[in-house]
């Protein structure tokens, strides 16, 4: 229902508004006092809520982040769960302001859905996830295999690839939701379920017996993650996108959620300007001259946001790999802020 | 100056004016004129806007998208299909997918629907309160409830293709669905064919003769050995002469899977049966009304004829009572068709799954596809009470009224 809402929202959208209406959307947001952002409906790591309602995650932080720069405070965020297919609607109609749900970036989705993707929050691929009692090592082992997926992903697209390409042959069932697609997986309608690797690993903490199941080593595409936001609103790009930048900065430089107050009384000229003690860089963005000190109290830097969600220090135990700082071995990589 | 009479105005002139403007004459044919064109205006200014908005952000439009590869697999498909197909192939297997659906889906609808709401009428007191039960029980819980426990409970609840529960070796049900031996064609498939064919006719001309004896002589021709003998010998014989029309693919494990063999989905079970069980509650009631609606008198007059309970029904209640089934029958059709959209939920690849589902989201194309979608589920809708318009009215004109 609420897609089919969303839909005539773009419609009417479309047709009665000006262009104008989409193009200022810092104004609506401060105006609103409250930043409308689309996130998963539940994938622990990048966006879940807890048991008392928060909304925490990798792809939350960037939502709070943003909310912190443009309104100074990180709780004025509403989460709009969205599924893999009305995300892209969502977005088109005005109905929220960033999406920041596990979405990959392809040329595609850059081009023909009318949105911009503003980075990439998590280097990621797909793989395939399957019972340990199948005795399958790898995913060339598959031929004829059942394979479960969520509708409206990259991951329904790379699977028949990846069959057609090795000359295997399957059966995809395509659910709706997450939640269905790993119910039926479950209940054994499916030898396998596919989703990014990251995903995977969420999605099996949720199962009855995770140590029952396990990820085959095969990558089989990739898959940059990030947020994005609607065509013909380059000022919002901006701010969107130097967000995540920021907070990556961040982490190079050595701020943190504890040492920020500290940090910002340096008077070395790298931080004075990051910190806006010199120089207008915020206000340039639209923001104010303290922009990163607040997105950094607000959530951390990048590295702290990945530990706390799904690295290191989460359930998900994920490594940093790829994810890391290009000069400790990774390819995640900001523009400097100068 | 003589009175020249006065003529009545010409019967066409005033004809079209009434026709045009109503009782208000010509002026309210120029208001009806206006307000035509002020609806074109609107609607132009929208599809104008729309079209200027998509292009200035950039969005994709038109139809273009129908011809591109669509690149994703799909489980069930009564066409040929491959990843490489278009867009509008897969709009093809949806459109078939739901079509399929819906047809069984309303053949068992409206027979449990019979049984359960004739049922309720029985004198029977344990088969009324048992279709009675049945009525409340299902119409009250959500459809999309009942889907997910048909799926998940019920077929999931079955076991893995390994394990599967197997009839005779030839018929294999498992949490996969169920397999089953696939017919395939030999030489006697034409002459077995014909043999059939010619049967039905015969069959067919046999009817129309006993009818003709009853009506016009008052006689009862007993036809229905004859109509066994020629529908099982004529066959028989075919495949004496010619040889065995079908030989059986028996299916087999291999790998994850079965090979060989027909599959029926659990998905397509879950929701034939979801959809009819569901269906057939509302149907049950509107039998149930109908048959009330005709006068006890009809029922008391069958029995003074000396029918049975059962053939008063047949030949003198229902007839009559179709009359009022009819119209509430067809919005359950109708209902039964668009509740097959729910079929995304349970994974089975039915149009709003695979064209306004997974399409629309890789193409993003939403106000194109919404149409599309929109225009084919009229469409279907529209067709179907077409049929039972044209049924109802062969009913009126059979009835005399």
């Amino acid at each position: 229902m609420k897609r089919m809402l969303s839909v005539v929202a773009v419609a009417l959208a479309a047709s009665l508004s000006s262009q104008a209406a989409f193009a200022q959307t810092l104004k609506t947001v401060k105006d609103r006092g409250v930043l409308s952002c689309g996130v998963s409906q539940g994938l622990p790591g990048f966006s879940s809520p807890d048991d008392k309602g928060n909304w925490t995650g990798l792809d939350v932080d960037v939502c709070r982040a943003i909310a912190a720069a443009v309104l100074n405070d990180p709780t004025k965020v509403k989460f709009v769960p969205l599924s893999a297919k009305d995300r892209f609607t969502a977005l088109q109609s005005g109905e929220i302001d960033v999406l920041s749900r596990n979405t990959t970036w392809t040329v595609s989705r850059d081009t023909s859905l009318g949105v911009n993707f503003t980075g990439v929050t998590y280097y990621d691929g797909q793989g395939f996830l399957v019972k340990k009692a199948l005795k399958v090592n790898s995913a060339l082992e598959l031929n004829s295999a059942s394979i479960c997926v969520q509708t409206g992903t990259t991951n329904e697209q790379n699977v028949a690839d990846y069959f057609k390409g090795n000359n295997m042959k399957y059966e995809v069932i395509a659910f709706g939701t997450a939640d269905e697609t790993v119910k039926a997986y479950e209940s054994g309608r499916c030898d396998v379920f596919t989703s990014d690797i990251s995903q995977l690993y969420a999605e099996r903490l949720k199962l009855a017996n995770p140590a029952d199941h396990a990820v085959l080593p095969e990558v089989i595409s990739k898959e940059p993650l990030g947020p994005l936001v609607r065509h013909g609103d380059d000022q919002w790009f901006d701010i969107v996108k130097w967000t995540l930048f920021a907070m990556i900065n961040a982490e190079e430089l050595g701020i943190t959620q504890k040492n920020v107050d500290e940090m910002a009384k340096s008077t070395k000229p790298e931080l004075k300007r990051v910190f806006g003690t010199d120089g207008n860089l915020g206000e340039q963005l639209g923001l104010t001259k303290d922009w990163v000190s607040r997105i950094v109290k607000a959530v951390g830097n990048y590295g702290e946001s990945f530990d706390r969600n799904v690295g290191a220090g989460s359930k998900l135990g994920i490594a940093r790999g790829l994810n890391q700082l290009w000069n400790k071995g990774g390819i995640q990589y900001a523009p400097p802020i100068r | 100056m003589a009175i020249e009479a006065r003529k009545p105005p010409s019967q066409f002139s005033a004809r079209l004016r009434r026709a045009l403007g109503g009782r208000a004459g010509w002026g309210g044919f120029a208001f009806q004129i206006v307000f035509v064109a002020a609806l074109i205006w609107i609607g132009y200014e929208i599809y104008a806007n729309a079209r200027a908005n998509l292009q200035a952000q950039r969005i994709a439009s038109g139809f273009g998208f129908l011809s591109q590869t669509a690149g994703f697999g799909v489980s069930q498909s009564l066409i040929p299909y491959a990843e490489t197909d278009s867009y509008t192939r897969v709009f093809f297997v949806g459109l078939l997918n739901t079509l399929l659906v819906a047809g069984i889906g309303i053949i068992f609808a409206t027979i449990i629907g019979f049984v359960v709401g004739v049922g309720r009428l029985s004198p029977n007191w344990l088969v009324a309160r048992i279709a009675g039960g049945y009525v409340e029980l299902v119409r009250n819980l959500p459809l999309l409830f009942q889907i997910l426990f048909w799926y998940l409970a019920v077929l999931g609840a079955l076991p893995g293709p390994r394990q599967s529960i197997s009839v005779f070796d030839n018929f294999f049900l498992r949490n996969r669905g169920l397999v089953v031996p696939r017919p395939m064609a030999e030489s006697g498939l034409d002459a077995f064919s014909i043999a059939i064919l010619l049967a039905v006719v015969a069959s067919i001309v046999l009817r129309i003769y006993a009818r003709r004896q009853l009506f016009q002589n008052g006689r009862v021709v007993t036809i229905w050995p004859y109509v066994v003998a020629l529908l099982v010998g004529l066959p028989l014989v075919a495949v004496l002469l010619f040889g065995a029309p079908l030989s059986l693919e028996i299916p087999h494990l291999k790998g994850f899977n079965f090979s060989g063999g027909l599959r029926v989905v659990p998905e397509f079970v879950a929701l034939t049966l979801a959809l009819s069980t569901y269906t057939a509650a509302f149907i049950a009631e509107n039998v149930r009304a109908g048959i009330q609606s005709v006068q006890k008198g009809q029922m008391e007059a069958g029995a003074s004829l000396g029918f049975s309970h059962g053939k008063t029904l047949r030949l003198i209640v229902v007839p009559q009572a179709m009359r009022v089934i009819l119209p509430p029958l067809t919005n359950q059709y109708l209902n039964l068709t668009k509740n097959s959209s729910l079929a995304v939920a349970i994974g089975y690849p039915d149009l709003f799954s695979v064209f306004a589902g997974t399409t629309m989201s890789q193409t993003g194309q939403a106000i194109e596809i919404i149409a599309i979608t929109m225009g084919v589920y009229l469409l279907i809708s529209l067709v179907t009470s077409a049929i039972m318009s044209f049924y109802g009215w062969r009913l009126n004109r059979s009835l005399g009224a």
